[in-house]
């Protein structure tokens, strides 16, 4: 057992875990934080990627002690870190109907989100398709998937836009 | 998973030492082979000594042609990293084809080449780079380090620091992915220097990754993809499985042996 503390959501919270724990099952078991899916046991399929420190892993890959120090985002917290009731890339796969059963959702928002921070200049339909690699969608064929990364891509370049021009 | 006790290294030295004191401990890196495996009870280690915030493990270096990759240094790390892709841009095109981009965050090169995987990416660059692997104790060349199927050289309680190796002249690489895992179904690494060329072959072997003298004596010949117009390589020797019969690989390494020459060549 290990005492564990990190900050998940901007919220700091610590607790004492059997080190075998999976990060994904602390968020789930311990912090009632259900929004990290399991999709598979074998590290493929991307539903429970959550963002530590910054950036996209998979938490069923990742022990909760690993996790100890680092800061924690998860789709429950998404909404908060662009001051909406949604995030321009969970609104982008409402909109362009993104998800069937939603499963993968959570998973496929993280490496959305993730996905256009690393591409600040863009993104094009064939890097979509090669970035998404690491996330699994048993139900939409993908295609409204990718439709949804592109506008929130093109929504958020926006606004970073935006930003940078009141700065200045 | 079985149960296990973690602990987190502060520097080489402190990492040697819990490994010492632990029944039937393992270092763990990105994790992303170790932990899969553990919780799967293919690996059961009573103690885990995480490498992973060890700060001299950090990094990359490069001065003039010499490339050094420290162990603890990310996937996605050395796909992005500017300086590397000025001397060297194929060993970034690997390591932006490792996996997915959640687990290139994560998994280091040190964990990969001390893996051995027969299918990962990174034995190859090796091996045809001519990198030399460096320890917390010594310095072993590329085709002394890796030995077999998932072995090395390595001792237990040795921890890989370090690769280095001299940018080649040109060179590419080339790999047909398994549908499923990503991993190389057949991988390619081809280097040239002067009228050396190296071709190292990964994901084919039946002993893991290996040099072929035969596409390299052709290649060292001309230094194109028709060069290899109707060149084979015997099936003998190669892995056979669920995903490809020892045939199938064969003509793989010779497919991609081609496509990573168009690659070095187009820079
Ligand atoms: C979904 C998925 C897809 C993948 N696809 C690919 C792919 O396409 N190509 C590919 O090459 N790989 C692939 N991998 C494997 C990935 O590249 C791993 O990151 C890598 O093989 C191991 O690196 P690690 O840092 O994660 O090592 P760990 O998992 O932490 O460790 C692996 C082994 O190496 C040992 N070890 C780790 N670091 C050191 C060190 N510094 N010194 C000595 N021993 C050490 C550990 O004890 C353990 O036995 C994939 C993995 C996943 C989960
Ligand atoms: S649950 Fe993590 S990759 Fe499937
Ligand atoms: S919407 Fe059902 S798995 Fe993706």
């Amino acid at each position: 057992m290990s005492d564990v503390s990190m900050v998940v959501n901007g919220r700091k919270v610590s607790g004492h875990v059997e080190d075998r724990t999976l990060l994904v099952h602390y968020l789930r078991e311990h912090l009632g934080m259900t929004g990290t899916h399991v999709g598979c046991d074998t590290s493929q399929c991307g539903a429970c990627v959550v963002h530590m420190d910054g950036k996209a892993v998979k938490s069923c890959s990742v022990l909760a002690v690993q996790a100890s120090g680092s800061e924690i985002l998860t789709i429950e917290g998404l909404a908060a870190t662009a001051d909406a009731d949604l995030h321009p890339v969970q609104a982008a796969f409402r909109e362009h109907h993104g998800l069937q059963c939603g499963f993968c959702t959570p998973g496929m928002i993280m490496a959305a989100t993730d996905m256009i921070r690393r591409h600040p200049e863009g993104l094009d339909e064939k890097t979509v398709r090669a970035e998404l690699e690491g996330n699994i969608c048993r139900c939409t064929g993908y295609h409204n998937i990718v439709k949804a990364i592109l506008a929130a891509s093109e929504k958020m370049k926006g606004m970073a836009e935006n930003k940078e021009t009141v700065a200045a | 998973m079985y149960q296990t006790n973690y602990h987190r290294a502060s520097s080489v030295a402190d990492a040697l030492k819990l490994l010492q004191d632990a029944e039937d401990g393992k270092f763990v890196s990105g994790g992303m082979t170790l932990i899969p495996a553990m919780k799967t009870r293919l690996a059961a280690p009573s103690d885990l000594i995480d490498l992973r915030h060890i700060a001299e493990l950090k990094g990359i270096s490069v001065e003039g042609n010499k490339v050094t990759i420290r162990a603890g240094t990310t996937h996605a790390e050395v796909a992005t990293s500017r300086e590397l892709a000025a001397v060297c841009p194929a060993i970034c095109d690997l390591a932006s084809h490792i996996g997915d981009p959640h687990v290139r965050h994560m998994g280091t090169i040190g964990g990969s080449v001390a893996n051995n995987d027969p299918a990962a990416d990174y034995p190859a660059a090796m091996l045809a780079l001519g990198a030399t692997v460096v320890t917390n104790s010594r310095e072993l060349a590329a085709e002394d380090f890796f030995t077999g199927l998932f072995e090395t050289a390595l001792d237990d309680d040795e921890i890989v620091t370090a690769v280095y190796f001299t940018a080649a002249e040109t060179c590419g690489y080339e790999k047909f992915p398994n549908p499923a895992s990503r991993y190389a179904m057949t991988g390619v690494f081809v280097a040239k220097n002067g009228g050396d060329v190296r071709v190292a072959v990964t994901g084919a072997g039946g002993d893991g990754v290996f040099r072929s003298a035969d596409l390299e004596a052709a290649l060292a010949a001309n230094f194109d993809a028709s060069a290899l117009e109707g060149a084979s390589i015997p099936a003998e020797g190669l892995m056979s499985d669920i995903h490809a019969s020892a045939e199938y690989r064969a003509n793989l390494v010779v497919v991609m042996a081609k496509r990573a020459v168009a690659k070095a060549r187009r820079g």
